[in-house]
């Protein structure tokens, strides 16, 4: 546990350059930049079988692939260091606490689709994390890590911290450009691809932070080492955070495909208070809660989709018995209203309708015809986005009228929280 | 955090204002981008973001006032209204609620003696809430302007709120 990309955080002085580089620090890519060519390098990523650790959980090598193929230029990466997808704090320990296996991660990534520069894409409300990083980039540009000719190849390459400024929907890829751009962070229609026109025009990686971090240790171990690890379709490490009702609520680093239930019980300690399990979500607030039926469930991306969810950023939030589940989804509808950007009508509409209805649920005030409401509204709203966010928004709703039908018909017929919580305001 | 009592017109960078900015002209190919670090610099001078200040950042970029508006309240972080000196934040979503968020929010509401989304007379404080700030794993948490304080219970936070003047 805790071994490979967390394994600095706890280590003294453990965000200076010479902690990093007494540790065999920027050998990945002393190595990448001596030993292979960028097109190496891509290789060796697509062999590891890395994928984005994000949410989507595109093929990472893939992607760089082809941003590389395309031939206008300047090429970009961007980091997105935009963490907010409810449940997940997986990012922040890297950045704050190991910023320059984040940095090695990032010029090496860069080397490898041909970028002339990196910009770190940073929630504005890690703004500790932003210092962090903007000191460690500074130590890296003074060992000659950035610059010009980095290590003594024909190899430019800067990085530069951008602070969003809060928008949860930042954290999607096109609303992230327009973002940095200087836009309102609204999303745009694919196709065409950020790997073919995405900031400024140009052709555009963007990786997680999670995703970055892996990839000096792929270098420095190879490919088939980190594809050995795990599951043969989503390899390697994977820090999952896990929070709510556990006894020990912390970030765990473990191999892809670990059970859930370990996650709960082995790791965090199990539920609290001794009390039962109710419901876990297991990738952050926009994907499908699950029940305690599920938990055998493996944590990896195939694994959690077969159950009927996802395995999302690996957030894993757990519930106990004393929560209502209506509220749940209403509190976490009443999130996602708040961040839809307006473009798309579905979504801003919609979330906004789901939540009137769940306000008057919850206030014992609903009818039976709601819940066919809902359904019908979420599916107004599935796959008509441009981004998905609004796909999103709907499984809070879709997967407790699935899973917790019962609850919401306590609260409509029989005008009681099942779990005799007064409804009130923002909270629960 | 500058004071929120900022004059009305008039409004200009400090040396040190212009100087960060045109510092991150060379970080970027495009002017435009520049809008979100303006607005930043331009509330840490202000202390708000009014009609004036946003003008003057537009006249700056020789941006659309239209935009330079749309994007300062598109932001949750950009206040174009004045606050007290410390923005209490309280994160009530759901792991924090899990954890007794409301409780928390209750309690400041109490202590202070306002509601969410008011100023103490004094212009001490300002109480709001704000969506999940990554901080699920030590919940319930609040950030106050750009602090955070994790693992919260009531001791805490009147030791807290004693240390901010």
């Amino acid at each position: 546990m805790n071994d490979i990309l967390l394994k600095n955080i706890n280590r003294p002085n453990s965000i200076e350059i010479e902690t990093y580089l007494k540790d065999g620090g920027y050998k990945s890519l002393e190595k990448a930049l001596k030993e292979y060519t960028s097109k190496e390098v891509v290789d060796i990523v697509q062999k590891s079988g890395l994928r984005g650790r994000g949410g989507a959980g595109f093929p990472t090598g893939k992607k760089w692939e082809f941003a590389a193929a395309d031939k206008n230029t300047p090429r970009y990466l961007l980091c997105n260091a935009d963490e907010g997808e409810p449940g997940t704090f997986k990012d922040r320990p890297i950045i704050e606490k190991d910023p320059h296996q984040l940095l090695e991660g990032i010029i090496i990534s860069g080397y490898a689709i041909g970028a002339a520069a990196c910009y770190i894409y940073i929630r504005g409300e890690y703004d500790y994390g932003a210092k962090v990083l903007e000191k460690a980039i500074a130590q890296a540009y003074d060992k000659g890590f950035l610059g010009k000719k980095i290590l003594g190849k024909k190899f430019d390459y800067d990085i530069y911290v951008h602070k969003g400024a809060g928008a949860y929907v930042c954290g999607e890829e096109t609303a992230l450009i327009e973002s940095l751009e200087g836009k309102r962070g609204q999303s745009r229609i694919k196709p065409p691809f950020p790997v073919n026109v995405g900031v400024w025009g140009k052709p555009t990686v963007i990786n997680n932070v999670e995703t970055l971090a892996n990839v000096s240790h792929i270098i420095k171990n190879g490919p088939e080492w980190f594809a050995k690890m795990g599951p043969e379709k989503s390899p390697g490490p994977k820090i999952y955070s896990v929070s709510g009702h556990v006894n020990k609520p912390d970030n765990y680093e473990l191999v892809m495909g670990t059970p859930l239930k370990d996650l709960i019980y082995k790791y965090a300690g199990g539920i609290k208070d001794g009390k039962n399990l109710k419901a876990v979500i297991p990738g952050g607030a926009s994907t499908p809660v699950l029940k305690p039926e599920h938990i055998d469930v493996k944590m990896d991306y195939e694994s959690v989709g077969a159950v009927g969810s996802m395995l999302g950023s690996g957030a894993v939030v757990v519930m106990d018995e004393s929560v209502c589940m209506v509220g749940v989804a209403r509190r976490l509808l009443k999130f996602f209203a708040h961040e839809s950007c307006g473009k798309c009508s579905p979504c801003r509409e919609g979330t906004h309708w789901l939540v009137q209805i769940l306000d008057r649920i919850t206030a014992n005030e609903g009818s039976i015809e709601d819940i066919d409401l809902m359904l019908d509204i979420c599916d107004n709203i599935k796959g008509k986005t441009f981004c998905p966010l609004g796909d999103g928004a709907i499984n809070p709703v879709l997967s407790t009228i699935k899973h917790f039908r019962e609850e919401y018909l306590m609260h409509i017929e029989e005008k009681r929280c099942p779990v005799g919580y007064q409804h009130s305001r923002w909270c629960l | 955090m500058a004071e929120t009592e900022t004059k009305k017109k008039g409004y200009a960078f400090s040396e040190e204002g212009m100087r960060k900015l045109k510092g991150l002209m060379k970080d970027y190919p495009s002017t435009d981008a520049l809008l979100l670090p303006a607005l930043y610099i331009a509330q840490d001078e202000f202390g708000y973001l009014d009609d004036a200040a946003l003008q003057y950042v537009a006249d700056l970029l020789k941006a659309p006032r239209s935009k330079v508006y749309g994007v300062a309240t598109y932001y949750t972080m950009y206040k174009t209204k004045p606050t007290g000196r410390h923005l209490i934040q309280v994160c009530t979503n759901l792991s924090c609620s899990l954890l007794g968020a409301e409780h928390i929010l209750n309690y400041l509401e109490n202590k202070l003696g306002i509601k969410v989304g008011e100023t103490t007379p004094d212009n001490r404080f300002t109480l709001i809430t704000v969506e999940c700030l990554g901080s699920c794993g030590t919940a319930p948490m609040m950030q106050i302007n750009d602090t955070y304080y994790e693992n919260l219970a009531e001791e805490g936070i009147d030791r807290i709120l004693e240390g901010l003047k």
